[in-house]
């Protein structure tokens, strides 16, 4: 584990979440042409422009409404991603915000162990209400190892930085079978998933707040 | 790649804005994108409501008006709208007779409208849903998001918008909506890609010489890439696979749709092609339209779709329709 990130027994608090989240917004933005173009390859090229849009609604609503406690952070942030984004990704997203932010409840401090808990529970969330397993080629395939890696014994956010990074990577050769890649079929393979991508995104951007 | 816009930010505002410049018998809402006919709710009727991406043009605002759908989300282009617009809507239309929402099988669509649907319950509205899912070219459903929704929309909301009109309760417009979907069957040919605004070109590549058979309505790859057919051997395949999957033993509505970019001149010829090989078949034909009704774009190419139709069901066709993108009788 990296000396300068929070340890176990480490508190988190507000505004951590916020430069989590705006941290996010920043990179989405910034990687928004490549998501699109990931997108194009399988899908139909709406990926990076749609997050873009959500992350900045997310981005402004916090400064307008600034949330008290990182439960409330992550509510208003997934509330504002399902009501801004669209398709299958603002649902998604949304839903593994949200459910994040409940299972912190009202805390104004928590540990990273109770994040990665509350991670896990929005990643559960997501994985239900998509209805896709992990190989799926997936979102899922980015998140489920890094909240695997946060939650470990030696878990960091460094860590569960690269397990995402690593897990998008992996659905380069997977088949989709879910959302509109899944039509796809064979000729879905050698391209990496955007949603994947964009996952590893959002837990870069934590590692970045962590730091 | 050239385009008739001003920015592709815009490009949904700005049509919203023209529809409403055009159409003084709906209400457009820009900002919060939903199309309402201006007379909603309609006392004792049932609302209908659907959406989903735009750049498929007339589906679903276009739609809109006494006889078909009571309102439209359109969302970003080939995007879902988001559950505000949906409750949005549902609010807008419910005269206390509750609301049917028509969802095309797409993974984005379902999970909006399953969250809206929760949502509008909670003020009190009653709502019902029906899924579209008519599309013959996706044959492995079991592994992938599942038939997708395409030029059956158009007959269900059609449909069900007769029944609502006349005055049938929730309960039964949603089953005659179930119906018309199961009775229903798809599928297209793209002979060009479809560009969107924000990627600037086109979504996929699709070689000049070559056509994909079976394509989706975002460009969604079907069964096969072949090199470039007749109207006459496309109409044969594509009859085939829709007739082979629908097996009608009852009269059908044929709707001959073109995909944006294919002119009235090609989309005839292939009607009289999709008319030769259905009579080949023993497949009468009750009714035919033809034209771009659920567009992929720019995308040149067509779609047939067979509904097999009982007296009950054509009568309910017939019926009159007062819409900016399908009317007659009224």
């Amino acid at each position: 584990m990296s000396s300068s990130e929070p340890a176990v027994d480490d508190t988190l608090d507000t505004p951590f979440f916020l430069r989590w989240l705006t941290a996010a917004a920043t990179s989405v933005s910034r990687e928004a042409t490549r998501l699109t173009d990931l997108d194009s390859a399988i899908g139909d090229a709406d990926h990076g422009t749609n997050m873009q849009r959500g992350f900045a609604a997310v981005a402004e609503a916090l400064e307008k409404e600034p949330p008290g406690s990182p439960g409330a952070t992550l509510i208003l942030a997934g509330r504002q991603l399902i009501s801004k984004v669209g398709g299958a990704s603002g649902p998604l997203y949304g839903t593994l915000l949200r459910r994040a932010g409940k299972a912190l409840g009202d805390a104004e401090q928590i540990t990273p162990q109770q994040l990665a808990d509350a991670l896990r529970a929005g990643v559960d969330a997501v994985a239900q209400l998509g209805g896709a397993a992990p190989g799926d080629k997936t979102m899922l395939d980015a998140l489920l190892p890094a909240v695997e890696a946060l939650g470990g014994a030696t878990g960091s956010f460094a860590a569960a930085g690269e397990a995402a990074e690593k897990g998008a990577l992996a659905t380069v050769p997977m088949l989709a079978r879910k959302g509109r890649a899944s039509y796809l079929g064979e000729r879905s393979v050698g391209h990496q998933d955007p949603g994947a991508t964009s996952s590893a995104l959002l837990i870069a951007a934590l590692a970045e707040a962590a730091r | 790649m050239k385009m008739l816009i001003n920015v592709p930010e815009t490009v949904v505002a700005d049509a919203l804005r023209g529809m409403a410049a055009c159409h003084p018998e709906l209400i457009v809402d820009v900002e919060n994108r939903v199309i309402v006919r201006r007379d909603a709710p309609v006392e004792g009727k049932v609302g209908l409501v659907s959406g989903g991406g735009s750049g498929h043009e007339p589906l679903h605002g276009g739609f809109v008006g006494s006889g078909m759908l009571d309102a439209a989300c359109p969302g970003e282009v080939f995007t879902s709208p988001v559950p505000d617009q949906m409750v949005r809507a549902a609010a807008a239309v419910d005269s206390g007779n509750g609301v049917l929402f028509i969802i095309k099988n797409y993974t984005g669509d379902v999970l909006n409208f399953d969250m809206a649907a929760e949502l509008a319950e909670d003020e009190g509205i009653q709502v019902a849903k029906v899924l579209v899912n008519d599309d013959v070219a996706v044959t492995d459903s079991l592994y992938t998001a599942g038939r997708r929704g395409t030029g059956a929309t158009l007959f269900v909301e059609k449909i069900a918008g007769a029944a609502a009109a006349e005055g049938a309760p929730l309960e039964r417009v949603e089953s005659i909506a179930r119906r018309v979907n199961e009775f229903s069957r798809s599928f297209g040919v793209a002979l060009s890609p479809c560009s969107t605004p924000s990627k600037g070109g086109p979504t996929f590549e699709l070689p000049a010489g070559e056509l994909e058979l079976g394509v989706g309505i975002h460009g969604e790859p079907g069964r096969e890439r072949r090199a470039m057919m007749t109207s006459r051997e496309i109409a044969d395949y594509a009859v085939q696979v829709v007739v082979e999957d629908l097996r009608p033993e009852n009269p059908v509505l044929l709707l001959v749709n073109g995909m944006g970019a294919t002119p009235q001149l090609e989309l005839y010829g292939f009607a009289a092609e999709v008319h030769r090989v259905l009579g080949e078949r023993q497949v009468a034909v009750a009714r035919t339209l033809v034209g771009n009704y659920v567009t992929s774009l720019d995308m040149a190419g067509a779609s047939i779709t067979l509904c097999q139709v009982d007296e009950d069901l054509l009568r309910l066709w017939d019926a009159p329709v007062r819409t900016a993108g399908l009317r007659w009788g009224a």
